[in-house]
C-alpha cells in the first residue's frame, strides 16, 4: 500500500535539494504570512498588504541590477514602503486608500525602471518573471537560513506585540487609555508585515505575495471565534497551500509530459479554493451556533 | 482666539462645585482645556465619592468627551488638577475603567466576550499570554459583575447592542477599578437594554462601591440610579444633586431649549417640549401655564 502511495506521490521528491529549500523557505513564508495576515485583515489593511507586495518588486528588480541578495532587495524596499505608509497617514480611515495608492504607484514606477534597466544593461534573463511570479525551485541555497531567520524575527515581533496589537485593533481609544502607543504598535505591525511580504515575494513572487498574506488568514478569520484559533488555522491553511503547491508543481512534470507548471499557480489556486470553501463553512458554523440561542430566546418568551 | 466664557455659567445651584474630600475617588479642580485656540473647558471643578453615580450632561459640543479624555490622561495639554485616588491620570490607569462611545464590532470579528475581558486585564502587556488561573478568575469576576456569563463564549460581533455594552463594561471592570467612566453608553440602545444597563450601573455603585461618571443625552433611564449631576455649558461646569438640577428651568437654560420635567408612575422624566412659548420675561412658558425659567 505504502509502496503504491509512494509511487503515486513520488516521495523521492523530498530528496531533491531544491525541493528541500523550497519547502523550508516557502513554509517559513507561509507561517509568518498567516500569523501577520490575521492582524492585517482585522485591522482592515488588506489593500496595504497587497500594495507592499507589489512595491517590493522594485526591491527584487533592483537586487538583480545591483547584484545584491534578493532578500535584502525585497526587505529593503518593502520596509521603506511600510514606513512611508505610516508617515502618509495609513492609520486614518479616510486617508488609508489614498496613502496606499500613492505608495503603490511610486513603487510600481520604480519597479518598471529597474526591470527596464535589468533587461537593457545586464545579461540577466527572466528577471521580470522571477520577481513578479517567483521561482521556488531555483531559490538560492545560501539564502535559506537568512530567510528562515527573517521569518523567526518577524514571528518573535508578532508574539511581543500580540496583546497591544489586538487591543488596538478592537478599539484604538481603548488601547490609548491603557497607555499603548497605537502609532508605534501600528508602525511595528507594518514593518513586520513588510518582512512577511518580502518573504512571500521571494517564494511566490511579488504580484502573488498578497495571496499568501490575505488568503489563508481571510479564510481562517471567517470560520474562527478566537484570535488564537484564527492564527492556528491560517498557519495550517498557509502551509497546506505552499507545501501542496510545491508538491503539485513537482508532480505536474509527470502529469503534463515533462512540462511542469509553476509553483505559484498551484499555491494561489489552493488558497483561492480554501477561501471559497470557508464561505459556506462559515454559514454552517454560524447556524449551528445561533440555533440554541434562538431556541433559548423562544423558550424565554 | 479664545471665546469669552466669563458669562457662561448657566445656572447657580446651592452647593455647586463640590469640593474634594479625603474620600474622593475623583477630584477635578480648575480644569481648563483649549484645542487649536478654542476654549473647550474652563475652570471645571467637581469631585466624586465612592459609591456615587454621577451624570455628566450638556448639549453637543459642550466638552463632555474632552472632560472624560482629560480624566483618563489622553487629552493633550489640560491645565488644572485632576486627581484619581490621589494620583495623576497617567499614573492611575489601573484605577480607572473606561467605556468609549459605541465600538463597531464586525460580525465576523474572531473575538469572544471572554477574550475582550482578558484584554481588559492584560491588553497592555507585551509578549504572549500564558494560562493563568488568577487571570481566569479575574475575567470570571468581571463577567459576573455585569451578568455576561451567558454569552461569554460567543463572538462579540454577533451580540445585541446591550450585550456588547455589557461586554465592554466587563472589559473596563477587569482590573477592578475604583472609577468607571462611560461615554454615552445608552446611545443606540432600545428602552429595555437602556434601562437594564442603567440598573447595572446602579448595582455597580451600590454593591461594588464604584464611583461612576456617565455621559448621556437621554438621562431618563439613569435618573432612578443617579445621585449627582455635573453639567457643562459653554466650557463651564456646575454640579448639584439630581433634585437640584433636574428642574424644567435649570435644564431649559442649560440646553437653550424648552425642557419639561414631569412625574409619571412615581418616576421623574425629562422631555423636550417644542410647544413651549416664550414669555414676556424671556422664560419658556409650558402649555399648562407654568414657566420653565429657561431663557429663550
Amino acid at each position: 500500500m505504502l509502496t503504491w502511495l509512494g509511487h503515486i506521490l513520488h516521495w523521492s521528491f523530498l530528496n531533491s535539494g531544491s525541493v528541500q529549500t523550497a519547502l523550508l523557505v516557502g513554509g517559513s513564508a507561509a507561517v509568518v504570512c498567516a500569523v501577520i495576515g490575521v492582524f492585517t485583515i482585522l485591522r482592515g489593511y488588506a489593500f496595504a498588504g497587497h500594495a507592499l507586495g507589489d512595491v517590493s518588486s522594485a526591491g527584487g528588480s533592483a537586487s538583480f541590477l545591483l547584484g545584491i541578495s534578493p532578500l535584502v532587495g525585497f526587505l529593503g524596499i518593502a520596509g521603506i514602503a511600510a514606513v512611508s505608509l505610516e508617515f502618509l497617514g495609513v492609520r486614518r480611515a479616510r486617508e488609508q486608500d489614498v496613502a496606499t495608492g500613492i505608495v503603490l504607484g511610486a513603487g510600481i514606477g520604480l519597479s518598471a525602471l529597474f526591470l527596464y534597466l535589468d533587461t537593457t544593461t545586464t545579461s540577466t534573463t527572466g528577471a521580470a518573471v522571477m520577481v513578479m511570479f517567483g521561482s521556488m525551485f531555483t531559490f538560492p541555497a545560501n539564502l535559506r537560513w537568512p530567510a528562515v531567520m527573517t521569518a523567526a524575527v518577524a514571528l518573535a515581533m508578532m508574539a511581543i506585540l500580540y496583546r497591544p496589537l489586538l487591543l488596538s485593533m478592537v478599539d484604538p481609544e481603548l488601547a490609548t487609555t491603557r497607555g499603548i502607543s497605537t502609532r508605534w504598535v501600528g508602525l511595528l505591525h507594518l514593518v513586520t508585515l513588510a518582512a512577511a511580504v518580502a518573504l512571500a515575494a521571494l517564494s511566490v513572487g511579488a504580484v502573488l505575495a498578497s495571496a499568501l498574506v490575505i488568503g489563508p488568514a481571510g479564510a481562517a478569520v471567517r470560520i474562527s471565534r478566537r484570535p488564537v484559533l484564527a492564527i492556528f488555522l491560517a498557519v495550517i491553511l498557509g502551509l497546506a497551500a505552499v507545501w501542496g503547491g510545491i508538491w503539485m508543481a513537482y508532480e505536474s512534470y509527470y502529469w503534463f509530459a515533462g512540462n511542469a507548471w509553476p509553483v505559484s499557480f498551484f499555491v494561489v489556486t489552493i488558497i483561492f479554493l480554501s477561501y471559497l470553501m470557508s464561505v459556506p463553512l462559515q454559514y454552517a458554523l454560524w447556524r449551528r451556533i445561533a440555533r440554541p440561542v434562538q431556541i433559548a430566546a423562544n423558550a424565554g418568551g | 482666539m479664545h471665546e469669552d466664557t466669563t458669562s457662561a455659567v448657566p445656572v447657580t445651584i446651592p452647593g455647586q462645585h463640590a469640593k474634594a474630600s479625603c474620600a474622593s475617588v475623583l477630584a477635578v479642580e480648575d480644569l481648563t482645556v483649549s484645542i487649536g485656540g478654542r476654549l473647550l473647558l474652563q475652570g471645571v471643578t467637581f469631585a466624586l465619592e465612592p459609591g456615587q453615580l454621577c451624570g455628566l450632561i450638556g448639549e453637543n459640543g459642550a466638552g463632555k468627551t474632552t472632560l472624560l479624555r482629560s480624566l483618563i490622561g489622553v487629552q493633550s495639554s489640560p491645565h488644572g488638577q485632576v486627581s484619581i485616588s490621589g494620583l495623576v491620570p497617567r499614573k492611575s490607569r489601573d484605577l480607572v475603567g473606561y467605556v468609549p462611545q459605541k465600538i463597531n464590532f464586525a460580525p465576523d470579528l474572531p473575538l469572544r466576550v471572554y477574550d475582550l475581558v482578558q484584554l481588559g486585564c492584560d491588553g497592555h502587556r507585551l509578549g504572549p499570554r500564558w494560562f493563568s488561573g488568577r487571570l481566569h478568575q479575574q475575567v470570571q469576576a468581571a463577567l459576573d459583575a455585569v451578568g455576561a456569563q451567558d454569552f461569554a463564549y460567543q463572538r462579540i460581533g454577533e451580540l445585541s447592542g446591550g450585550q456588547q455594552q455589557r461586554a465592554v463594561i466587563a472589559h473596563a471592570l477587569a482590573r477592578r477599578p475604583r472609577l468607571l467612566l462611560l461615554d454615552e453608553p445608552l446611545a443606540n440602545l432600545d428602552f429595555r437594554s437602556a434601562n437594564e444597563l442603567a440598573g447595572l450601573l446602579g448595582h455597580l455603585t451600590r454593591v461594588h462601591g464604584l464611583a461612576v461618571l456617565v455621559t448621556a443625552h437621554d438621562m431618563n433611564p439613569l435618573l432612578p440610579v443617579m445621585d449627582h449631576i455635573v453639567y457643562l455649558a459653554k466650557g463651564r461646569a456646575a454640579s448639584g444633586s439630581v433634585r437640584e438640577v433636574v428642574q424644567s428651568a435649570t435644564l431649559s437654560k442649560l440646553y437653550g431649549y424648552p425642557v419639561a420635567v414631569i412625574e409619571y408612575g412615581g418616576r421623574v422624566l425629562v422631555l423636550p417640549h417644542a410647544d413651549a412659548q416664550v414669555g414676556e420675561d424671556g422664560c419658556y412658558l409650558m402649555p399648562n401655564g407654568s414657566a420653565s425659567g429657561g431663557q429663550a
